[in-house]
């Protein structure tokens, strides 16, 4: 079994502080404008990753810098996988209300998966709730939420 | 006069216009400073009738979402009225994924915003 070659990788541990998610990004960012993505794909990985690092570092670890989020990134011509774990305790996405439903639809909180599962392909989560794997074809079909 | 980091405020008769500093709305500490600063226009200024102009706008998470939908209600307290415009397509696609593109009022420029009010 041959391992796929990746245009880019990068497996970073990172302390529970928004500017080190913020490196992160960079980082992924500078990796698919090398790879010549377009703006518009750069723009949904760029906001669905940047709402999985900030549940991973405030609902996750609750900004306990002595807690680590971990990122894994895997880069194919074709298609990027994002791999995000926290240290917490996990929830369950299931639970989620749907913040698109009328009753609430003025409620402040609960957009960031929802935008996470229509700007990437595929969104899952572990059974404890604290890891997340996202994948993002290039000019794939948008799978369903 | 109240001192502004993030926020560009203008009068236009009855109208305040709102233009955001920053391209990117995304940092935590500046999306909390926003907030305080949209809702010391409605809270403490009595301002009523607000347009928010997002053509300086690239990119918005959904905590910055979430400070717009509390601006909103703030606003309707007041008895005042809440405006959009100028948000560029990426922009609006997540107000169109979010259906936030029915709660807010969305014009596409300052002009048709100011000639609805």
């Amino acid at each position: 079994m041959s391992q796929p070659s990746w245009a880019w990788s990068a497996d970073l541990n990172i302390p529970s502080a928004y500017a080190a998610g913020k490196s992160v990004i960079d980082q992924l960012l500078a990796a698919l404008r090398r790879a010549q993505w377009t703006e518009h794909e750069i723009f949904g990985v760029h906001l669905a990753v940047e709402e999985a690092l900030v549940n991973a570092i405030r609902h996750g670890n609750g900004l306990d810098e002595n807690k680590t989020v971990s990122v894994h990134f895997r880069l194919a011509p074709d298609r990027l996988r994002v791999e995000i774990s926290d240290e917490g305790t996990g929830f369950d996405p299931k639970q989620l209300p749907d913040p698109t439903e009328t009753d609430n639809i003025e409620c402040p909180c609960g957009r960031g998966v929802l935008l996470m599962r229509n700007f990437m392909n595929r969104v899952e989560y572990n059974d404890r709730g604290n890891r997340v794997v996202m994948e993002k074809e290039r000019d794939g079909k948008r799978a369903s939420a | 006069m109240a001192q502004r980091r993030r926020l560009e405020v203008q009068e236009k008769g009855e109208v305040t216009i709102v233009r955001f500093v920053d391209r990117k709305i995304l940092d935590e500490s500046n999306i909390q400073e926003l907030g305080q600063e949209l809702f010391q226009l409605v809270e403490e200024e009595n301002r009523k009738n607000l347009l928010l102009d997002f053509t300086n706008v690239e990119f918005l998470s959904s905590a910055a979402l979430g400070k717009l939908i509390t601006l909103d209600k703030k606003v309707k307290l007041h008895g005042g009225r809440l405006k959009l415009s100028g948000i560029r397509p990426q922009i609006y696609e997540v107000f169109a994924i979010t259906k936030l593109n029915k709660l807010f009022d969305i014009k596409d420029d300052e002009a048709d915003a100011l000639a609805a009010f």
